[in-house]
């Protein structure tokens, strides 16, 4: 089976001198969600853009779903349903009228689908009020919903879910997780949110700088952090020493950090090492108040490959 | 060729469906140019006094005029479309399916030249209502029409291209204020030409808005000259492709720089 997406080696400047894309590679395989994560500027449009055939690299090479970007642009379009970063309807326009225009561009006749689509997407009641008035989730929606029309093979959403409400996004979420499920469609998320990617991308790739820095599954990037994180919360400062002597005799833990009351280690299985920690610390009489194990996060992946946090 | 044509038709009612949305706008494009026939008729009533003009009624002489003003008037900002479309999103939208890339831009130039028909019709009504004679009849009257559309289309056109290529509503503006007073003072619309300075006369032969008044003249009298309706319709329709094809072209441009 071909891949539903290959990109190698793009580059792109632009007019002005600003450098989108510095060599980047990937691929996306067919059917899965591949999720392309990083700071705004860090390439990801630049990268739809080209893959979509909005725009041209000044150098590299693509392919969705099997056909050349730049040399048959018109059929890439044929396969590819796109979800912009900005909600991009006309305003004036009914729902419905936007994505009856939709369907005639890619062929699709009669009244079913767009009726099929409007009822998936919640949106049946609002259809014929002109589309400025809806809620921007519904909006949000009605961009998804355009982008399906056709039954394409590869769908791009960029962004999907900034600006949502927390609602809004909670539905977003639901409908990618519904199309994930669909063999048939293979998508490429972009977004700068870590739990999204985390969430909905069975493979993702961390984007800095308009190159990859980093790719694999959710699981695999977080293993690749040595162990989860330990936190412990005591009832007083406690005597650092003492406290030191007594958490050194526990086994696993590694990486102890003392900040005021907070204690901090790294384990291979935190679960495993909790209670022996506990224990350790109660019969040198220091009391916990709270405990916390936490896998590694993606933003604790971003830090390692790009070099700093995620949200700063 | 048959997919450009029904793009072109769906673009166009996409765009069609939001003006009649605007009762005010639609008001507002039949009311300038009565104002224009009003004040351009009672300013320089008396010119066709003048020797060398040639006598007759300056009502009759510049329905023409009024007609090659507003088409170029109206369809020099239909660049305005074009930055709408880009801001919105719209544009990348449609550019990312298979909807054929000429269509987006034709609808655009379409959208003006229907507008331009309806101003053309009023004005054609308003000079009845006020005592005009149309010599040449219901076939002068179509020619005039034609030729007000292909000098739209030329503007129209023009006017995209560099919507989409400067990207900035600072520039239409200026070109529209740049272009639009010495364009139709170049031409015979409000003077007759063998009143203007030699140089002028020179210049104005090269002047699209010239060209389609000397076609609707032509068409107009009570005996036609097909020969200079024929040439100056030639042109028109040449350069009007020409700008419609530069329009299209722009897209190129666009994929450099998005």
């Amino acid at each position: 089976m071909t891949d539903a997406v290959t990109a190698e080696d793009l580059r792109k400047t632009y007019p002005g001198g600003v450098r989108a894309l510095d060599g980047l590679t990937l691929t996306v395989r067919a059917g899965e969600v591949f999720g392309l994560l990083g700071p705004n500027g860090a390439g990801k449009s630049s990268t739809v853009k080209i893959l979509t055939t909005l725009a041209r690299p000044d150098s590299g090479r693509a392919t969705v779903a099997g056909h050349d970007v730049l040399r048959h642009p018109d059929r890439v379009r044929r396969e590819i349903g796109v979800v912009p970063q900005r909600s991009a309807l006309d305003p004036a326009a009914s729902g419905r009228d936007n994505l009856t225009l939709q369907a005639r561009i890619f062929g699709v006749r009669g009244r079913r689908r767009v009726d099929e689509l409007l009822e998936r997407f919640d949106l049946a009641g609002a259809a014929n009020r002109a589309v400025r008035g809806w809620s921007g989730g519904m909006q949000r929606r009605l961009d998804v919903a355009l982008a399906l029309v056709h039954k394409p093979g590869v769908l791009f959403l960029d962004e999907p879910t900034t600006g949502l409400d927390p609602e809004g996004r909670a539905q977003m979420w639901t409908e990618i997780g519904r199309l994930a499920a669909d063999e048939s469609i293979a998508i490429l998320l972009t977004t700068h949110y870590l739990d999204e990617a985390d969430r909905l991308a069975a493979r993702l790739a961390i984007v800095d700088g308009g190159r990859i820095v980093a790719e694999g599954t959710p699981a695999q990037l977080k293993g690749e952090l040595r162990g989860d994180a330990v936190h412990l919360e005591l009832r007083q400062p406690p005597d650092e020493p003492q406290a030191r002597q007594a958490i050194s005799h526990v086994a696993g833990l590694r990486d102890v950090a003392l900040d005021g009351r907070t204690l901090s280690a790294r384990a291979d299985d935190g679960a495993a090492a909790v209670p022996a920690a506990l224990a350790a610390l109660e019969s040198a009489g220091i009391r916990v108040a709270t405990v916390t194990v936490a896998r590694p996060s993606l933003d604790d992946v971003y830090l390692r490959h790009a070099g700093r946090r995620f949200a700063s | 060729m048959t997919t450009l044509v029904t793009h072109t038709w769906w673009m166009t009612n996409r765009r069609l469906k939001v003006l009649v949305k605007q009762p005010a706008f639609v008001l507002i494009l039949l009311i300038q140019p009565a104002i224009w026939l009003f004040l351009f008729g009672n300013l320089f009533r008396k010119v066709v006094e003048l020797p060398g003009f040639g006598g007759g009624s300056y009502l009759d002489y510049i329905i023409p005029g009024v007609v090659a003003m507003t088409a170029v008037s109206s369809n020099m900002w239909s660049g305005m479309g074009v930055l709408e479309e880009i801001e919105r999103g719209t544009l990348n939208r449609l550019l990312t399916t298979p909807v054929a890339r000429g269509a987006i831009m034709n609808s655009l130039v379409l959208e003006q030249a229907l507008s331009t028909a309806v101003q053309v019709g009023a004005i054609i009504l308003l000079g009845l209502l006020a005592g005009a004679s149309y010599p040449g009849g219901a076939v002068g009257l179509i020619v005039m029409l034609l030729a007000a559309l292909l000098l739209g289309t030329i503007f129209s056109a023009l006017s995209n291209t560099v919507g989409m290529l400067a990207r900035q509503r600072e520039t239409i503006i200026g070109i529209n204020t740049l272009l639009l007073l010495p364009l139709t003072f170049l031409s015979s619309a409000f003077m007759a030409s063998t009143l203007m300075p030699a140089w002028m006369r020179r210049i104005a032969e090269f002047n699209p808005v010239n060209w389609s008044l000397d076609a609707a003249r032509a068409a107009m009298r009570s005996e036609p000259d097909w020969g200079v309706v024929a040439s100056r319709g030639g042109w028109l329709l040449i350069l009007a492709v020409v700008m419609l094809v530069l329009s299209t072209r722009t897209f190129r441009a666009y994929q450099k720089s998005v």
